[in-house]
Formats: structure tokens, C-alpha cells, sequence
């Protein structure tokens, strides 16, 4: 008796390490492309920010933390003395700054959309998804260009501006953190709208009907049963949205038109003519800091909603 | 056009009703596609009353219950509450309050706060909440529940929370749309009790959907027959169960007999129908109501006997066909001479032995005052 229960948990035993070795394998090549298209990357990224830049670009391999110092401090050519990066900081706050303010306009635009979408007949919705994924047929360059058209001193609005008369000389939009706000909401959108769609596609409109029987105005409705409901897809859009822009590199290039410049600039900068790639590796590593700081807020927020009301 | 005062037994328009309809139509959809879910309702319902619409699904029940709820407003006509036309307000500016077929209770939220929600968005100071919120978990019996969220109690515990919910900023009149059907048999039995103790301790109109007459005929005070957007008839469960005036009423409540028969006199509103058998019974006639020679009339299964052929004193007469044992009762179907099938019912004794045998020709008698003739 005894003999067969120690076959048993052999036999279980035997099962179990069968199907983990199974799982090892399945999981193989997402874990090879993991590890040699994102982490082995990464990590030499990590490396090189550590390093010390050579005369031409590329690095000498000498240990140094020269480079991140740099992110931060400037020292001076002459005395030595140190001083704040002004010019990093506020390349750093106007990406992030722009990123937000990106992320909310987004979000007031993208919510009375998705909301629009999810109340339509069910077959009707999926043309209006359609449409709203049509932009991602066309390259974002060229997106971007059109944008540029669009604003330009002598673009389609100064022009109508003028035509109308309500401006006498045209509005410089292009190279100006607008001109950048304007290009990102644009581009993102869709990143928005999506994941808020299908959190209200999930909504239960009797909910919206028992809360308006209840006496809740329209405004309470939405700030006490709609958005709690689809907080989901708000921290998501939230989150794709504000990823990209901090990163953004094209739009800020061509509407920025250099002088505005983002994070994503100043690591390229520092990978081209500034030849000092340890510093681009170090800003890199920065980037993908405050990226990570961000998806951790959205981890804890999602673990808040499945521990139930407080 | 009926004269829905005769019907109701009750003056259209009073503004001691707590809910008045008024000519409502309701139209959806244009042009080709446009249907009428509902034509030109009219009924009163009354203060402190349980109110049931009952009817098939698409009769139009639903439409004229989200009509009183406001989250659909009538094509044409108007509804009154206490004789203020709410017609076309907003649900939140209506003392009515709705407990959906599916709870619509809110996830993000505990059943405490469930069931404060409608009391917060009405400003009511803090402390009130607290004592009316006490006091719903208390009549619905939920207080332990509390703080649980509503996806971690059972179907019927939600069923008491979207009551509890809906009771607690004592609405003038309570919505229930099919409250029950999601429950399991047992637990309809219980909500049904309970929803009448609730009605009667709270003193609240109740209006109360339903597909199913059983459900109806045990809770209701009144109930409105409804059928293709109108309503057929209104009355107590007594007056729709026995004197149904119309070919739907009589079919969809309980089982009836049809019989075809012809009008040999009328006096005072009594008349004189002669029978397929050739038999003449005497049958009073609904109120106002003028028959034409051809009528319909109906007798429910329980109120008519059998006797063997040879005693010749039936209304009817025919060859027994089936007999069907459901424990409670036996009902006997009988083949008349012109193939109408004619059920019975009767009431099974302990140590009953069965008289009949499929095959014998049988009268058939009917209970005094038992046939009732439709307008059809």
C-alpha cells in the first residue's frame, strides 16, 4: 500500500517536471527574441553609459561616471566650477510637461469619442473603429509633414485666418511647443481611443440608466459611475500615450524644427554631431527611468481596483 | 372606443392616482421600420397600490414602465404623477425609482454604498443617510452584508440590494421590471412574499412587470392585461381570472375552454345562449356589453363536472379521451361532437378511485354562473 503511494507521487513528480520542461520550450523563442532584441541591448546601453567617449563618437573602454554627471551638472571649461545642465533640465521638463499635457488632451478628446463609438448600434461601430485606425496606414513622417502643412505660417489656417480676416499677419505656430502638442495629440490619438473604447464596449449602460434613476445628474453620472467604471482604459490610453511622447523624436524633429527639442532629440543629438555616446546612453537610461516610474503607478493602480472598494 | 371608466370602475385623469397614462403611444423607429410599442395606453394606477402589467414579451410592458421611469419619454400623450404631467422629465427629477430585471448594480461599489447612492445624489445631510441606510439593510434583511461587494453575493442577496437601493429614497412610486426572473423557483416563492411585506411596510405604489400570470395573479391588487402595445383589461386578479373579457385575456391567464355558441335572448343584462349540444344556460352578461348571434364563451377547466352518459343532465356531452394525473387534481380531456377538445379538472381525494375510463361518452355540467362570454 504504502509502495503505491510512493509510485504515485513519483508518477506526479515525473508529470510535473515533463510539463515544466514543456513550458521552457514553448516560451523558447519569445524568450530568445526577448533577450537578444531587448534586454541584450539594453544592457549594453547600461554599459556604455558607464564609459568614456572617444574623440570621434564611439566609446573608450574606461570606466567612467562622467556621463551621468552630465545628465544633470555642467562643469565649466574654464574654472571648473560646477553648474545645473540648464539646457538638459529643460529639455527633461518640457518632455515631460509636453508629454502630460499631450496625454489630457488626448484623453478629453479620445473619452467623448469612445463614448460616441460605444453608442452606436453594434454594427455601426466597427466603421467608426475603422476610421479611426485609417492614420496608421500612413507613415509618421509624413503624418507629421501634413500637420506641418497644415500650420505653417502660410498653411491651410493662417490662410483661412486671413481670408476671414480675424488675424491681420500670420500666428507663429510651427517650431513652438504647441506646434509639438499639436503634431503628438494628433499622432496619439488613436492610442487613446482604442483602449477607452473597449473599456466602455464593457460598460453596462443599465448601470448609466439606474444612476440617472437615482437622481445623479448628468455630471454625476459620469464622475461617479462612468469614469470609476472605466478607469481601466483611462490608466491604458493614459499609459500608451504618455510612453511615446516622452520618447518622441520624429514629431519634435519637424515641428519643433530644432530649437524645440524633447528627450528623444538630445539622445540623438549626443549619438550624431554631439559624439558623446556614453551621455546619449546615460539619457537613454533616464528615458526609460521615468517610463518605468510610470508603469509602476499604473501596476498599482490596477492591483487597488482588484483589492475591491475602500 | 371602450369607456375606460366602466372598465377601471374608476373617473380617467383623477389626481388621487398615483400614476396616470393618458393616450400614451409610443413610437419607435420612422417610415417603414416604425413600430408601435405602444397604442394609445390609457390606465390609472393608484395610490398604495401593487400594480402589475402583465403580458407576453413585446407586448409593450417594459416600454410603459421605462415611459413612468423617464428613460424614454411617449410620442404622443401624456403620464401624470399625482396628477403633475412628468411626461418629458429627466428620470433623475421624478420621485419614481426602478428595480432593473438585471439589479444594475453598481460593481465599484459596496452594497452600503449601493444602496446610499440615490439618498447622496439628493444631498441628503450625512447623518440621514446613515439612519435610512441602517434602515433598508435592516428591511431587506442584509445588514451583515454590508460592506461586501455586489459580485460576492448571491442572486437573491442582489435582488434584495437593488430593493433595498431603490426603496431608500422613498421614491412615490417603486418600478419593477421582472424583478424575478432571474431567481431560481424556490427563491421567486420568497422574493414574492417578501416583495408584498415590502410594499404593504413601506406604503409605496408598487408597478410590477411580469411575463409570468402566476407571479401576477398571487402579488398583485390589480392587474392590466396587456397584448401588441394596448392594454386589454384591468382588474383584480379575481375579476381577470373569472371574468376575462377578451379571447387573450381568457388564453393567457390559466388554461379556459372555448365554446362557440348562439344568442337566443338578452334581458337586462342577462342573456340566453343555446350551446353546441343544444342545451340553453342562462349567463350575464359583461357590463355594457351588446353580442352579437355568434359568441364566444369560455369556462375554466375546474368549474364544470362530469357525470356518465347515462345520468342525461350535462350542458355538454362527449367521448372521454384522456385522462392526465398530476397529483393534485386529474384533468379529463373530453372530445365534444363537433372536435373541440373540452378539459376539466378536478380536485384528487387520498383514496379516490378513478370512476372514468378513456373510451365512455360523458356529460359534462357546468357550475352555476360559471361561463363568461367575450367581446370578441
Amino acid at each position: 500500500m504504502k509502495g503505491n503511494v510512493v509510485l504515485v507521487s513519483n508518477l506526479e513528480a515525473d508529470a510535473q517536471r515533463r510539463a515544466t520542461r514543456r513550458s521552457w520550450l514553448l516560451s523558447a523563442p519569445a524568450l530568445l527574441v526577448l533577450f537578444f532584441a531587448a534586454s541584450g541591448p539594453l544592457l549594453i546601453v547600461l554599459v556604455y553609459s558607464f564609459l568614456t567617449s572617444g574623440e570621434y563618437g564611439g566609446i573608450v573602454w574606461k570606466f567612467s561616471t562622467e556621463a551621468w554627471f552630465n545628465v544633470v551638472f555642467i562643469r565649466d571649461i574654464f574654472d571648473d566650477s560646477l553648474g545645473l545642465a540648464d539646457a538638459h533640465l529643460r529639455i527633461l521638463w518640457r518632455s515631460t510637461k509636453l508629454s502630460f499635457i499631450t496625454t489630457a488632451a488626448t484623453l478629453a478628446i479620445g473619452f467623448p469619442t469612445a463614448y460616441f463609438i460605444a453608442t452606436r448600434p453594434r454594427k455601426s461601430r466597427n466603421i467608426w473603429l475603422f476610421l479611426v485606425t485609417i492614420p496608421f496606414w500612413t507613415n509618421l513622417l509624413i503624418r507629421t509633414f501634413a500637420i506641418l502643412e497644415v500650420i505653417r505660417n502660410k498653411g491651410l489656417v493662417n490662410m483661412l485666418l486671413l481670408k476671414m480676416g480675424i488675424i491681420d499677419s500670420p500666428i507663429q505656430m510651427i517650431f513652438t511647443d504647441f506646434a509639438i502638442l499639436v503634431g503628438m495629440t494628433y499622432v496619439y490619438l488613436p492610442l487613446m481611443v482604442l483602449p477607452l473604447y473597449a473599456s466602455m464596449e464593457r460598460l453596462d449602460f443599465n448601470l448609466v440608466e439606474a444612476a440617472y434613476d437615482l437622481y445623479a445628474t448628468r455630471a454625476k453620472v459620469l464622475w461617479r459611475v462612468i469614469i470609476p467604471l472605466v478607469k481601466p482604459g483611462i490608466v491604458a490610453g493614459s499609459i500608451l500615450v504618455f510612453i511615446p511622447s516622452l520618447g518622441a523624436f520624429v514629431i519634435p524633429r519637424v515641428l519643433g524644427g530644432g530649437k524645440k527639442m524633447m528627450l528623444g532629440n538630445l539622445i540623438e543629438l549626443q549619438f550624431g554631431a554631439g559624439r558623446n555616446w556614453p551621455l546619449g546612453a546615460a539619457l537613454s537610461i533616464t528615458l526609460l527611468s521615468i517610463v518605468m516610474i510610470a508603469l509602476l503607478f499604473y501596476v498599482r493602480n490596477m492591483q487597488n481596483d482588484t483589492d475591491g472598494p475602500r | 372606443m371602450r369607456n375606460e371608466t366602466d372598465r377601471n370602475g374608476m373617473a380617467v385623469g383623477d389626481v388621487s392616482a398615483a400614476i396616470n397614462a393618458e393616450n400614451v403611444t409610443k413610437a419607435f423607429g420612422t417610415g417603414k421600420d416604425k413600430i408601435l410599442a405602444l397604442n394609445d395606453v390609457t390606465v390609472a394606477i393608484e395610490e398604495n397600490e401593487f400594480f402589475t402589467l402583465l403580458g407576453p414579451s413585446g407586448c409593450g410592458k417594459t416600454t410603459l414602465l421605462r415611459l413612468i421611469a423617464g428613460f424614454d419619454h411617449p410620442t404622443i400623450g401624456t403620464i401624470k404623477l399625482h396628477g403633475k404631467d412628468i411626461s418629458h422629465l429627466p428620470p433623475y427629477q421624478r420621485s419614481i425609482n426602478t428595480v432593473f430585471q438585471s439589479y444594475a448594480l453598481f460593481p465599484h461599489m459596496t452594497v452600503a454604498q449601493n444602496i446610499s447612492f440615490g439618498l447622496e445624489m439628493l444631498g441628503k445631510p450625512k447623518s440621514d443617510i446613515k439612519e435610512t441606510v441602517a434602515e433598508m439593510l435592516a428591511l431587506v434583511k442584509m445588514d451583515e452584508l454590508r460592506n461586501r461587494r455586489t459580485d460576492q453575493i448571491s442572486g437573491g442577496q442582489q435582488q434584495r440590494v437593488a430593493l433595498a437601493r431603490a426603496l431608500a429614497p422613498k421614491p412615490e412610486v417603486l418600478l419593477l421590471d421582472e424583478p424575478l426572473a432571474a431567481l431560481d423557483y424556490k427563491l421567486r416563492k420568497e422574493m414574492q412574499i417578501e416583495l408584498k411585506r415590502l410594499q404593504h411596510e413601506t406604503g409605496i405604489t408598487f408597478i410590477f412587470v411580469t411575463h409570468d400570470q402566476e407571479e401576477a395573479l398571487t402579488m398583485s391588487d390589480r392587474i392590466a392585461v396587456m397584448e401588441a402595445g394596448r392594454i386589454l383589461q384591468v382588474g383584480t386578479p379575481r375579476q381577470i381570472y373569472n371574468h376575462p373579457e377578451e379571447r387573450f385575456v381568457a388564453d393567457f391567464i390559466g388554461s379556459t375552454n372555448f365554446l362557440s355558441a348562439e344568442v337566443v335572448s338578452i334581458s337586462e343584462g342577462d342573456a340566453k345562449l343555446k350551446l353546441s349540444s343544444g342545451k340553453v344556460v342562462s349567463v350575464k352578461l359583461p357590463s355594457g356589453m351588446v353580442p352579437e348571434k355568434e359568441v364566444t364563451a369560455v369556462v375554466r377547466p375546474e368549474y364544470a363536472y362530469l357525470h356518465t352518459e347515462t345520468e342525461k343532465n350535462g350542458d355538454l356531452s362527449g367521448k372521454l379521451e384522456n385522462i392526465v394525473y398530476f397529483g393534485t387534481d386529474t384533468h379529463y380531456h373530453i372530445r365534444l361532437p363537433d372536435q373541440t377538445l373540452f378539459v376539466t379538472r378536478r380536485q384528487n381525494q387520498r383514496e379516490d378511485a378513478e370512476t372514468f375510463a378513456v373510451g365512455l361518452n360523458v356529460d359534462i355540467a357546468f357550475k352555476p354562473n360559471s361561463i363568461q362570454i367575450l367581446r370578441d
